[in-house]
């Protein structure tokens, strides 16, 4: 049987504010536990919520930014669940009312064509605090400090169909946040995950399958295999004539499975309503539109601009204006050396082939923009040839050092210089009598391939650095004439 | 609307509020009563009228996102009944 997989994501994305969601305390990562909390955030009786002005300014740049409606009343409600990271024993979220509503955002597909998926909503709510389990004389300690932090949960519709139409969703996601600045984007630290819920369909059935929802991904790569072993798993449980609880799991990156949560975490009844703290949020058009008139260049934009003003091909706009940093390394290196397409070329060619090969991401690249450009400088004044510039790309990546020097250190200079390369010509087709004579008995249109090995030879006697379009120019008139 | 038994046992462990089983038959019935009174309510036309979310008539007031409170976690750690390490103890989550 021939499977269809249906996967659709709700993304947290931690707003950049200086104050919580609700208080007047620190938001951010990494201080002692439990110094940046008010009376507020521990759910003390009688301690008032006063909604932060800021996180309501970004929830609505990300639906503009999105092309989705932003909604000019918007509530908040209580969602009911006990959790001790959670004190006051219920989450502020919104439910019927969110602030942005139907959106959409197109991912390009592997095969280079554009998707659109739909978003179906983004709403504010505040962070819970952290449990930590190691013990504590058989207690569980609480830290509060990220309680009240302010999130905006992105859903999307089940509108992906494989695990990387996924990723290519979280990342142009990514892209978005970043670039309009709303959040760092930190994975790791947690400022942006995601959930996934995932289902499998025969194909050609409309009806949708039955999901489990995976909680908690904090990797693009996590993204990927987390929806693929839940995939199999599914699917081995069909195929043997079985059935899919829904459920929500957890993705063990360390074994490479999903697994149930316990049963006690998923007693959803979250009785939401209306939260009487807090009244309705009321914006109109003239507050939107500011807003929208304020967000800088977006992904798609920068993308088009790429190809209108730098005249880069369309994919290679779609690859480099991916990520915000991604884009800003090129545009750095463009600025550099004044090449645009030999620039995009270096980033998506060898730039991305070294930090696959050493899975690294755009910001921990050992190879500065600078450096690629001057680089680029060398090989577009003749200084090195291709091969040469590989050569100091690798030493860059590896050893850092300076472009000039690592060129002189190794001898990668290109000998441009016509005597010099005359003489090599010379001392090659003076020693290689039998090719000259097959090259002269061959016919006209077939020495251009013999050329290759002559080519070769000086190359090789160059050590590389020969300018390889003289080579073949010289060779070309001096094997001519002997024939 | 009437709630059974079963349903108080459900809100009541949803809300960690203990029922005894004797109160559990009196909270169905003056529930099930407040219920009845809503479902009296429903019969009311309210055609073109919009769902009141907060009965003020206002709206939501905003804070500048300024940082306002400093670190007070000795005060509200003095008031716990377990800690260590700048950590609020708390009965075992998981085992």
């Amino acid at each position: 049987m021939s499977w269809e997989i249906v996967i659709g994501l709700e993304i947290h994305v931690q707003l950049a504010t200086k104050s919580k969601l609700f208080s007047g305390a620190k938001a951010g990562f990494g201080a002692a536990p439990n110094t940046q909390t008010t009376l507020v955030d521990l759910g003390m009786p009688g301690a008032l919520p006063v909604f932060n002005q800021e996180a309501l300014r970004m929830a609505v740049a990300f639906g503009t930014a999105i092309d989705a409606e932003v909604c000019k009343h918007s509530v908040f409600a209580r969602k009911n669940y006990f959790y001790p990271d959670s004190p006051k024993g219920y989450q502020t979220s919104q439910m019927d009312h969110p602030i942005v509503g139907l959106g959409h955002l197109d991912i390009q597909l592997e095969d280079r064509s554009i998707k659109r998926i739909g978003v179906t909503r983004a709403h504010l709510e505040e962070d819970a605090g952290k449990s930590l389990h190691e013990d504590y004389d058989g207690m569980t300690g609480i830290d509060l400090n990220r309680s009240s932090t302010p999130l905006l949960e992105i859903v999307s519709e089940p509108d992906m169909r494989n695990a990387k139409e996924a990723v290519a969703y979280m990342r142009k996601m990514h892209a978005i946040v970043t670039t309009i600045g709303i959040s760092d984007g930190n994975m790791a630290e947690g400022s942006m995950r995601c959930d996934a819920n995932v289902s499998i369909r025969p194909k050609g059935q409309e009806k949708l399958g039955t999901r489990a929802e995976l909680k908690n991904i904090n990797s693009f790569k996590f993204i990927e295999r987390a929806i693929n072993v839940e995939v199999e798993r599914q699917i081995d449980i069909l195929e043997d004539g079985g059935k899919i609880v829904q459920e929500t799991r957890l993705y063990d990156s360390d074994k490479n499975e999903t697994r149930p949560m316990r049963s006690k975490e998923e007693a959803n009844d979250y009785r939401y309503f209306p939260c009487p703290d807090l009244l309705p949020i009321e914006i109109d058009d003239a507050y939107i539109d500011a807003i929208r008139q304020s967000l800088p260049e977006l992904p798609d934009q920068r993308s088009a601009r790429f190809v209108s003003q730098l005249g880069l091909s369309e994919y290679d706009a779609s690859v480099l204006s991916a990520s915000r940093t991604l884009a800003d390394y090129f545009e750095a290196v463009v600025l550099v050396c004044n090449d645009a397409k030999l620039s995009a070329n270096w980033v998506t060619g060898e730039l991305s082939k070294y930090m696959n090969q050493h899975n690294v991401e755009i910001d921990q690249v050992p190879v500065t923009a600078v450096h690629l450009g001057q680089l680029i400088n060398r090989i577009m004044d003749d200084t090195i040839n291709s091969k040469g510039a590989k050569a100091v790309f690798d030493e860059l990546w590896n050893q850092a050092g300076e472009v000039d020097a690592i060129i002189d250190a190794n001898g990668l200079k290109q000998v441009s210089d016509i005597g010099a390369i005359e003489a090599m010509v010379d001392d090659v087709i003076a020693s290689s009598p039998k090719q000259v004579q097959q090259y002269a008995d061959a016919e006209v249109e077939k020495r251009g391939k013999m050329l290759g090995f002559f080519m070769g030879q000086v190359m090789k006697a160059s050590k590389g650095s020969a300018n390889p379009g003289q080579v073949n120019g010289l060779l070309k008139k001096k094997l001519d004439l002997l024939c | 609307m009437a709630l059974e038994n079963a349903d108080i046992e459900k809100i009541a462990v949803l809300a960690r509020l203990q029922v005894t089983h004797s109160e559990t038959n009196d909270y169905a019935n003056s529930i099930s009563s407040i219920l009845s009174l809503m479902d009296q309510m429903q019969l009311v036309n309210t055609d073109g009228v919009e769902p009141l979310s907060n009965p003020h008539d206002a709206t939501q007031r905003l804070r500048k996102d300024e940082v306002t409170c400093d670190n007070q976690r000795e005060a509200f750690i003095a008031i716990a009944p377990a800690t260590e390490d700048g950590l609020y103890l708390v009965p075992k989550v998981i085992d």
